[in-house]
């Protein structure tokens, strides 16, 4: 502590406990909603996978699905490698 | 080669989660790769204590069966790099892990890391079973107090007979104390087990101390593991322990009764940190 501190106001006390009930309240609510029903995301990914399937041919390795629970409104994100040009690669090898 | 430290404890609320989250933080900060595996399945919480919750959309289970691959399950912390977090599943019950679905698992991570940490139950049933089934090291937390310390010499048993070293018959676990809300105030007056008392009866060398310390509530509060909060004891003591488990020699701190505060300290100092 410099002894500028001295002067100064105090810090207000961190709000710690408003954050962790905004973080409960978020993430109860979604875990309350998702409690009768069936965890459909495993379902989700792969009937999409399925559609993307009769395009292209997708390794389902390279597929990563990223949500982020928010308090009014969720992101669910779906991002599949699609295979390279492979011909193309082989031609400028 | 991966190495594969089980957090464990028998009794519960003695402060696994919060270690687990601080160990894995820890080493991964110090350059290791590592993963963080949550076995509570059912009563999953480090996804809350790593600040994670509202990014997890598979689990443990969902890889075990096929549902989604382990790649997809892992979440990668935003904080430090090579820090990973497995969660467990939230909707179904212990039983659903498998001996061989969770073998596959840490025989995966094990291409890929450099410390597999299990974050095990509470109890001595399945899921913590799973937990210790692949140590090759165990860090016991345990508390100055006498249903902790006894929980932790039942642990320790079942890791010396149930651990897949002791099935083989290789070197055992090796074992490791760590006493967290150490509360040097109240040793001091004679209330609280000692550090040496817990050593003398559980009998296995010591990772670390953590003091009791009003930082470990802020971190839980706000999903930031209290190893990132340098300023706290819990977060240096913690950091220390890490140091220990890769080699370093650190004497241990906040084992004593702080000094009394000056005039200055006394008006402007607060609480513990």
């Amino acid at each position: 502590m410099s002894w500028l501190d001295f002067f100064r106001a105090q810090k207000p006390p961190a709000a710690s406990a408003s954050q962790a009930k905004d973080r409960l309240q978020i993430i109860l609510a979604h875990e309350r909603v998702s409690r009768d029903g069936d965890d459909f995301l495993p379902k989700l990914q792969q009937e999409l996978l399925e559609v993307v399937a009769r395009y292209v041919k997708v390794d389902a390795n390279k597929v990563q699905v990223n949500l982020e629970r928010g308090q009014g409104m969720s992101t669910l994100e779906i991002g599949v490698e699609l295979p390279g040009n492979g011909t193309a690669k082989r031609s400028a090898a | 080669m991966a190495q594969v430290i089980t957090v464990t404890s028998g009794k519960g609320g003695v402060g696994k989660t919060t270690s687990s989250a601080a160990f894995a933080t820890g080493l991964a900060q110090r350059g290791k790769r590592t993963v963080v595996i949550d076995f509570d399945v059912g009563l999953r919480n480090l996804d809350l204590i790593m600040g994670v919750e509202r990014r997890v959309v598979f689990d443990i289970i969902n890889v075990i069966t096929g549902e989604a691959k382990l790649n997809q399950a892992l979440i990668k912390d935003k904080r430090v790099d090579g820090l990973y977090i497995l969660p467990a599943s939230q909707t179904r019950d212990k039983d659903a892990l498998t001996h061989e679905g969770v073998g596959k698992i840490i025989e995966e991570l094990a291409k890929d890391f450099d410390y597999i940490l299990c974050d095990s139950p509470a109890g001595i049933e399945r899921g913590a079973l799973h937990a210790l089934y692949h140590a090759d090291q165990a860090i016991v937390v345990t508390n100055p107090e006498v249903s902790s310390v006894r929980d932790s010499d039942r642990i320790l048993g079942v890791i010396q007979s149930r651990s897949k070293r002791a099935e083989e018959k290789r070197e055992p676990v090796k074992q490791h104390l760590l006493l967290t809300r150490y509360d040097p105030v109240r040793v001091e007056r004679g209330e609280m087990l000692k550090l040496e008392d817990v050593l003398e009866i559980l009998a296995i060398p010591l990772l670390g101390v953590i003091p009791e310390s009003e930082s470990v509530l802020k971190a839980s509060n706000s999903g930031n593991p209290v190893i990132l909060d340098n300023e706290s004891t819990a977060g240096q003591a913690y950091a220390d322990a890490v140091a220990r488990f890769l080699g370093e020699d650190r004497p241990q701190r906040f084992l004593e009764v702080e000094k009394k505060k000056g005039l200055f300290g006394r008006l402007f100092g607060g609480r513990a940190a």
